[in-house]
């Protein structure tokens, strides 16, 4: 064959991988990007101009780790073709079940308040009243879901992800300095030494990195799209695709954070989009787009997730392929959570500083426990067959979740008492 | 017979009498864990267990101080 024509082959077969790939990508890309909610964009825009490009490199280990944790999703949800609520219930019968359902339903409902918060505080940068994104968003999430096909909601869903690669753009619009973001980002250091502070952002990455929700949803997204065994290398490569766009985003936000708000005392992502637009009004408004973005895909997982889990445990029936009069149950659940988590905002004087504290304690009761299941699930080979963990998977993943367990727990813990790092 | 119905009324003790039930049935459904109780899994259990156990204790302790 001559040297055109094996182009030709490969350009042919990159496209038909393409074209598989864009027909099975979904749950891991959505999840993934979806990881990088308003709480996650909040705590990379923190983190940027807390220590600048000096703690890029921690970012960078935290793609394995997403992936490893988010690909036994995959296998556990092709495998069994259940959830992780109901794999729970039917492993671990019904106190562990009902333990992490509840668990699961409260810390999403939470979880889904901050979502809020963020969407308010981005769409306020514009002057648009709380009470008028409330309603549009929650229109706009219902709207998404009633069209009765998963495939359409899972491409509508990508297009968001997508969006939330803005802060891409974003990095090259501050023009920062390549060679300082490589010398400084790439190579392992504590900036201004290990201390409280440096530990807590430490911890705070590792807990936006990997929420409870984002294994319940994986996992019921992968049953609810219908992917068999022979799905899962398609599977595994989204997520892996998927936790390479989320630390991509992440390090490119810190980049611009760490580039035009570097040693200023910024809270959230709300206060420095505020403060870009000041000085840059495109860059405020990418910043306050994005967080916005952010919130609004955090949202329809983490409601979706809850809907899911309702529906395994209960028995109802519960798949965006289904209508409304088919599955009334599934989105009255999806609704309910909407309209009390955007009413929450809502209500002036609430406490939305306590509530984004709860979650933090609240989630590292569910995590160890939704971690050490999918470890000992995806172990026992009566359930998953020639798909259970291998032995360097088990290396990888249990000592992965015994570092997060021990460091979500450590965050969770400082966060109730914060005179500990001082 | 006290039922829901006698105390809440017919409308609100119905769903709850209906709820209950289904609790009820979920958990028989589940009664016995499927998977196989190895050294392994009990022992994760025991963690589990302990962990949640000392974390409500904490828990516990920081509404104690919040309130004295």
């Amino acid at each position: 064959m001559d040297i055109g024509s094996t182009f030709f082959y490969k350009y042919r077969r990159f496209i038909k991988t393409l074209k598989i790939y864009l027909f099975v990508a979904g749950p891991g890309l959505i999840v993934m990007l979806a990881d990088n909610d308003a709480g996650g964009i909040t705590t990379y825009t923190v983190t940027g101009a807390k220590f600048g490009y000096g703690l890029i490199w921690f970012l960078l280990l935290l793609l394995p780790v997403a992936y490893i944790v988010q690909e036994m999703t995959v296998r556990l949800g092709a495998v069994t073709k259940r959830g992780h609520a109901e794999a729970i219930f039917d492993a671990f019968g019904s106190f562990w079940g009902w333990f992490s359902f509840l668990d699961l339903v409260l810390v999403n409902w939470l979880t889904l308040v901050t979502e809020f918060i963020g969407m308010t505080a981005a769409l306020a940068i514009f002057h648009i009243p709380p009470v008028v994104t409330v309603v549009l968003v929650s229109i706009g999430m219902m709207l998404m879901v009633l069209q009765g096909k998963y495939w359409t909601w899972e491409k509508i869903a990508i297009l968001l992800a997508v969006l939330n690669l803005i802060y891409i753009p974003a990095a090259f619009l501050v023009h920062p300095s390549v060679g300082e973001v490589l010398s400084i980002g790439l190579i392992p250091h504590f900036p201004g030494g290990f201390n409280g502070t440096l530990f807590f952002f430490l911890m705070a990455n590792i807990g936006t990195t990997i929420a409870p929700w984002m294994i319940f949803f994986q996992q019921s997204a992968v049953v609810d799209k219908g992917m068999k065994e022979k799905d899962i290398p398609w599977g595994q490569m989204d997520t892996l695709i998927g936790s390479a766009f989320t630390v991509l985003v992440a390090i490119f936000l810190v980049v611009v954070t760490g580039t035009v708000l570097y040693g200023m005392e910024v809270e959230s992502a709300a206060q420095a989009a505020s403060i870009m637009m000041t000085t840059n009004p495109l860059l405020g408004t990418c910043i306050a787009i994005g967080l916005f973005n952010a919130g609004f895909l955090g949202a329809i997982c983490i409601s979706l997730a809850s809907s899911w889990a309702f529906g395994e445990v209960f028995g109802w029936a519960h798949s965006l392929n289904m209508k409304i009069r088919e599955a009334p149950w599934f989105y009255a659940c999806y609704l309910f959570a909407l309209v009390t988590a955007g009413g929450v905002v809502l209500v002036p004087h609430a406490p939305l500083v306590l509530i984004t504290l709860f979650i933090q304690v609240i989630a590292i009761t569910l995590l160890p426990a939704a971690l050490v299941f999918l470890i000992l699930l995806l172990n026992n080979e009566e359930i998953m067959g020639k798909y259970r963990n291998t032995t360097l998977q088990n290396i990888a993943g249990t000592g992965i979740v015994v570092a997060i367990i021990v460091l979500s727990t450590l965050y969770g813990i400082t966060t109730l008492f914060p005179e500990l790092l001082t | 017979m006290v039922t829901f119905e006698t105390i809440l009324g017919h409308r609100i003790g119905g769903v709850l009498r209906r709820w209950t039930e289904k609790v009820n049935e979920i958990n028989r459904k589940y009664e016995t864990p499927r998977i196989r109780m190895s050294r392994g899994v009990t022992i994760a259990l025991l963690f589990l267990r302990i962990y949640l156990i000392l974390l409500v204790l904490l828990l516990g302790y920081k509404f104690w101080t919040l309130l004295t």
